[in-house]
């Protein structure tokens, strides 16, 4: 029963490759041989293609649609328009946000690119032929692309179809572009705090709209089988049990006959949460043609009509004393969602989680509002790594603080520490609503400035201003809120945020785990199985880790907002917990002693006081099927569904250093340095990789990603001619570190690490270049810092002659 | 329309199809011969993730039609394997390096490291950077994807000294 | 993302390409590289019913010099112009442009004709053949003639060539030993065309400058030649005025579009300071 041949202690947890190592992953060896399989690769027989007709106007009557030329077209087969899906109720369906949005335009468009007519063919080159044959009139209507206008009494009404409702699923609204107001925190005992504050600051602030943009675009291949009544989905979706629960309530469908399979997904980002016209109109047409039919969206597609981010309009304001200790935050924000309300966030939190807005620092009274509106743009709000608006928050707080700093004098670092939140104050209950899990900030940043040198680099700005050389320092000191959640307060259409992992072990001492998550490229088929390998003694690469199909996983809402480690991770170790303790009743048995005179180390139980008598998991999951004690029931295998008690709170010192070419506005990012803390790590390699990712991210958003409208509603720059995703030439490098603070209700103190990076990487670059103008008076410049942006500034100090 | 015929060599293996002439060379690759290793990003050939080899040149598959590539030798992610069989050491780079994250972009990025590194078996961290310059990727920050390269550079250039 | 259909013709000679052409006409379309044409009928802005490949067509192919002129076969790719050793040590500049033109995989297919060809004004390489004076050669039903590049730009795409005409080759003067070069491109990422950019080409002896030529790319509906500005420069010796002069001499032709690289004011704001790092580069590098 004994090993003979015996490791060490550090042998045997190195063999397990669980929490901690650095091991490499096991999904790569699909994709480096290019055997992914991603959506587009699924091929089913007698599989059809389907594609869209969509409008040129932001704003417009649709007065006729003639299929007849796209009809005679070789090899298009059918031509569905919103009249098509009416009797099956699909014209419409509901949104995550408690709205409805148009599956196809029903009478009218209300976005440029906006789906009209889904034509189905045998390829996609004969779908591109009929889609060119529809022949759509419109009648122009005035279009609305100012978020600021949306609420004049003049303002065009966009939809009609809610005009006369008072409300479209977030509380009452005022006007019929409205969508919903949001408060949080004391207007009262904000004022009075602005009232006598010594300083006070304000800013306005824009996060510009911007997309996710994946590598892999969206798309689906819908399958009916009509003979068993199954309807089968693959696609690219990050949450497949929430689009199978949908579809049941939108198809009537039992959920029973619904299969959702995600299966390769390249990419994610937030994109591919919520359900598009795309997956409905190929689910629709498979079941009127009883043939699978693909759906794959092109890269225009995507940028201009799937989920974009951002486009938060914010008044910021702080109150202080003139120590620069902050005495109060208030911020308005006037939110743009564009046509429809399709924001996916919890359900009862229609700006995310906004109210992080405190940031990293103890602030004693605070007042939020948020307005949401319609205008003809395409429909969305919360993606690319925002976990629900944190990313605005973090911008504006930390744009906030570097204003409140160059007002008060107080050095950037400085008024930080003055600030943060102690370490002995955590758990912290913010003034805005959070309690903070735990923390460690002015170590974070004490590192962060010894490894820049941080005075060293503010003796050098200082050298180069006298010479005319423009230099930036950024500081971000971020808390994000992540994990989402605890079901009293977090639901997505109801469905409350648990998630899920089943566990089974096998005879021969291998296991499978399932999840109700799913990776887009965050290796949760190591990582999960890395923490199971640490829980139950049994190494990971003997762990295979499943996500995606909704046949065999456990339901679970999916992948976003950094919510895998915090709230799936933490349901493997509870299921892996379960399966140990039933192991150490094996373990009793095998070795006849009680449960009690057995100790756990690294894969075996061990007889307390007698060493050599030990029974290793893999024993014991032999005996689960062939020995086990009376009573019990054979097998090894549990499912948990962890509802977490709390979010958790990772946290960051991020310091980026720019230099500025004061003739042409171009940015050099010198160095960028990025401390994360996000608890206990599980696989430091997978974990620098997601910031490597999310940095680049930032840096793409802060330095040139936009999607700019005409006041026509045309959408500019919705391609990769002019969307500005970085190549490795324009990539800076990036120099991770990393403090520990676990966190202490997560069962093994981990907090989620995915969405950091774009979350504190934008404020640190956007705060580096305007520290380069600081001295000049200059205390916010709007991203994206293109290079006219720029120029514009130094144009206007006179800073370049 | 009337297909033509096209000829062609993909992975050594020789191939003749009838094709519309229209028919991009990304599409007779994934649809017609089931290579479904290189990807699509995008429609305005940016992204790379389409990248194979054609007569000896990284090229956007997206953006050739089959028609152009007759009589020409094609290499996709299926094509490249290591000496004996297995792994190539860009493969095994990618994978030790962390050079993939979700990897829809990593068949083109692999063909292409695989080309830059005949141009160039010993590039430096920015020849590699440029080299991979019309490859977009957006999980990995290139990186490590950088020291992918340099790792099986390194292991290409050691064999190749052995063998000397 | 799916082009319009087409008939494919792979013609063996010049003269078959011209016969096409001429019963085509605007129904046909030559194809070299593809990376200006294929995107282009990706997108349906041109749905040609006749495309005509070049690829096998003999005589369009090879850099050589023939007695002080340098001649590229308009089928020559920027990895060939990257990698000629002619270019490299007699019009450096070709090169150091043909590295800022897009990525590794479009020049690997990407033809120094069809650069020139088309008109699209954000291409490099017009202005280079503009500095340079270059002349493109052009063969029709009519025969062959020579149009240089100071001269072949009326309008974007709308060049001297008629829909008859392939361009074959580009003939440069072999510029002057000991010449100085530089091309300067402000763009917002690998690939993009130029914010603004200049080229700069001139010749110095004993300090003073002799020859001078500047161009520009991307900032009017097609490339210019800043005659003025180059101008300016000879015969001084490239002192602050007389480059503040060149700059200015530049800024004052440009007519750029406003669009997501910037507005107008900025993009010619730009031009200028390309003009004046090109000189300050070719200066430089200028022997003599």
């Amino acid at each position: 029963m004994n090993d003979v041949a015996e490791l060490t202690v550090e042998e045997r947890e190195a063999t397990l490759g669980g929490i901690g190592s650095a091991r490499k992953r096991k999904e790569d060896a699909r994709f480096i041989r290019g055997q992914g399989n991603f959506v587009d690769d699924v091929k089913l027989p007698g599989m059809v293609f389907g594609d869209f007709v969509r409008s040129p106007h932001a704003h417009a009557r649709i007065t006729s649609i003639d299929t007849t030329a796209a009809l005679a077209v070789p090899g298009v087969a059918a031509v569905v328009t919103a009249k098509d899906l009416e009797p099956l109720g699909l014209h419409w369906m509901p949104t995550l946000a408690g709205d409805v949005a148009a599956v196809l335009a029903d009478k009218k468009v209300h976005f440029q690119n906006q789906e009209v007519a889904f034509v189905v063919g045998v390829d996609r080159y004969a779908v591109a032929d009929g889609v060119q044959a529809v022949e759509v009139e419109y009648e122009a209507l005035p279009v609305l692309v100012d978020p600021k206008k949306a609420l004049d009494d003049d303002a065009p009404i966009l939809r009609e179809d809610v005009a006369d409702k008072d409300s479209v699923g977030q509380g009452t609204r005022r006007h019929p572009n409205h969508i919903f107001t949001w408060e949080v925190g004391d207007a009262d005992a904000t004022e009075a705090a602005f009232a006598s504050a010594a300083v006070t600051i304000k800013e306005d602030i824009l996060y510009p709209r911007s997309h996710p943009s994946p590598m892999e675009t969206c798309g689906c291949v819908a399958s009916m089988d009509a003979t068993n009544g199954v309807l089968t989905v693959y696609g690219t979706f990050q949450a497949p049990h929430v689009i199978r629960t949908v579809v049941s309530l939108i198809t009537g469908l039992a959920e029973s006959k619904i299969r959702i399979v995600s299966p390769d997904v390249g990419g994610g980002f937030g994109n591919k949460v919520g359900a598009y016209p795309g997956y409905i109109c190929a689910a629709a047409a498979s079941i009127v043609t009883g043939l699978p039919v693909k759906w794959i969206e092109s890269r225009m597609d995507n940028l201009s009509t799937t989920a974009f981010a951002r486009d938060y309009h914010m008044t910021g304001e702080l109150a202080a004393d003139a120590d620069g200790r902050i005495t109060a935050v208030r911020a308005y924000v006037l939110a743009d969602h564009g046509a429809f309300n399709t924001h996916a966030q919890p359900s009862k939190w229609p700006a995310g989680f906004f109210n992080i807005v405190t940031g990293s620092y103890d602030i004693p009274v605070g007042h939020v509002k948020v307005d949401g509106v319609y205008t003809n743009k395409a429909p969305g709000g919360v993606a690319y790594r925002c976990s629900f608006r944190v990313t605005e928050a973090a911008y504006l707080i930390e744009r906030l603080i570097d204003a409140l700093a160059q007002k008060t004098g107080v050095d950037k670092a400085e008024i930080r520490f003055r600030n943060f939140v102690q370490p002995e104050q955590f758990p912290y209950n913010s003034s805005l609503g959070w309690e903070y899990d735990s923390g460690d900030y002015p170590a974070a940043l004490k590192k962060a400035l010894a490894a820049v040198d941080y005075e060293g680099l503010r003796k050098e700005q200082a050298e180069k201003a006298a010479k005319g050389e423009l230099m930036g320092i950024g500081i971000a000191t971020f808390t994000e809120i992540v994990g989402a959640g605890p079901t009293r307060n977090c639901d997505i259409v109801g469905l409350g945020m648990f998630d899920s992992c089943e566990i089974r072990v096998h005879p021969t001492g291998s296991a499978i785990v399932r999840l109700g998550t799913k990776s887009q490229g965050q290796g949760h088929e190591t990582t999960f199985a890395q923490i199971v390998a640490t829980e139950i003694g049994l190494p990971s690469d003997d762990i295979v880790v499943e996500e995606g199909d909704t046949d065999t996983a456990p339901y679970g809402l999916g992948t976003y907002g950094s919510r895998s480690t915090p709230v799936a991770g933490a349901a493997a170790a509870v299921a892996a917990r379960k399966i140990k303790a039933k192991a150490q009743k094996i373990a009793a048995h095998l070795l006849e002693v009680g449960e009690d005179d057995l100790e756990w180390e690294v894969d075996r139980f061990k007889v307390k006081g007698l060493p050599e008598k030990a029974a290793t998991m893999k024993e014991i999951a032999m005996a689960a099927y062939s020995n086990i004690p009376e009573g019990m029931e054979h097998g090894l295998e549990t499912t948990s569904y962890y509802d977490p008690p709390n979010f958790t709170y990772p946290f960051g010192a991020y310091v980026c250093v720019v230099d500025i070419d004061r003739f042409t506005g171009e940015v050099k990012v010198r160095r960028f340095y990025a401390l994360d803390d996000c608890g206990t790590r599980i696989n430091p390699m997978v974990i620098e990789g997601q910031v490597h990712g999310g940095l680049t991210e930032a840096f793409a958003i802060a330095m040139g990603q936009e999607l700019v409208f005409d006041e026509m509603g045309n959408i500019l720059g919705a391609s990769f001619q002019d969307y500005f995703i970085p190549s490795a030439v324009e990539t800076p490098e990036w120099e991770t570190d990393y403090t520990v603070t676990p966190s202490p209700h997560h069962p093994i103190g981990a907090k989620g690490v995915g969405e950091s990076p774009n979350v504190g990487g934008v404020p640190a670059f956007s705060n580096a270049i305007v520290d380069a103008f600081a001295r000049h008076g200059v205390t916010h410049m709007p991203m994206p810092h293109t290079t006219w942006r720029v120029w514009q500034t130094i144009e206007e100090h006179g800073l370049n002659k | 329309m009337a297909k033509i015929p096209v000829k062609m060599t993909v992975n050594g293996n020789a191939v003749e199809e009838q094709v519309e002439p229209r028919l991009l060379l990304i599409h007779f690759l994934r649809e017609q011969l089931n290579l479904t290793g290189p990807h699509i990003g995008c429609e305005t050939s940016h992204c790379g993730a389409c990248t194979v080899d054609l007569d000896g040149r990284s090229v956007k598959s997206c953006t050739v039609f089959a028609c152009q590539a007759d009589g020409g030798e094609v290499l996709t992610i299926e094509g490249i394997k290591g000496a004996d069989g297995g792994l190539h050491p860009l493969q095994e780079g990618f994978m030790q390096e962390h050079g993939l994250q979700c990897g829809f972009c990593t068949p083109g990025m692999i063909t292409r490291a695989h080309r830059l590194l005949q141009e160039n078996p010993n590039p430096s961290e920015a020849e590699i950077r440029a080299g991979i310059s019309g490859n977009l990727c957006r999980c990995t920050g290139y990186q490590n994807i950088v020291k992918a390269v340099r790792y099986a550079a390194e292991r290409m250039n050691a064999q190749q000294e052995a063998a000397e | 993302m799916i082009p319009g259909p087409f008939e494919y013709h792979r013609p063996g000679s010049v003269d078959e390409v011209i016969a096409l052409l001429g019963e085509f006409g605007d129904d046909g379309r030559v194809i070299a590289g593809g990376h200006s044409l294929i995107p282009m009928m990706k997108l349906r802005l041109a749905v040609p019913d006749h495309v005509i490949d070049l690829r096998d067509v003999g005589g369009l192919d090879g850099i050589s010099e023939d007695g002080g002129t340098i001649v590229i076969g308009a089928m020559v790719t920027q990895a060939e112009v990257l990698a000629s050793d002619l270019l490299a040590s007699k019009c450096p500049i070709l090169a150091e442009a043909a590295a800022l033109i897009a990525d590794p995989q479009v020049r690997y297919l990407g033809t120094v004709g069809g650069n020139v060809a088309n008109g699209d004004p954000g291409n490099d390489m017009p202005a280079l053949m503009q500095c340079l004076d270059a002349a493109y050669v052009l063969k029709g039903p009519k025969g062959e003639r020579e149009v240089a590049a100071r001269g072949f730009y009326e309008a974007a795409y709308f060049t001297a060539r008629g829909d008859d005409e392939l361009l074959t080759s580009v003939r440069i003067p072999t510029p002057a030993a000991g010449h100085g070069s530089a091309y300067e491109k402000l763009k917002r990422k690998t690939g993009d065309y130029a914010t603004a950019a200049a080229a700069a080409v001139l010749s110095m002896e004993r300090g003073t400058c002799t020859a001078a030529a500047i161009a520009l790319t991307n900032v009017a509906d097609t490339p210019l030649y800043a005659e003025a500005a180059g101008a300016a420069l000879v015969g001084s010796t490239l002192d602050e005025a007389a480059v503040a002069a060149a700059v200015e001499a530049a800024k004052a032709i440009t007519a750029p579009a406003s669009d997501l690289r910037g507005p107008a004011e900025y993009r010619t704001y730009v031009a200028g300071v390309m003009v004046r790092r090109a000189i300050e580069r070719a200066e430089a590098r200028a022997t003599g």
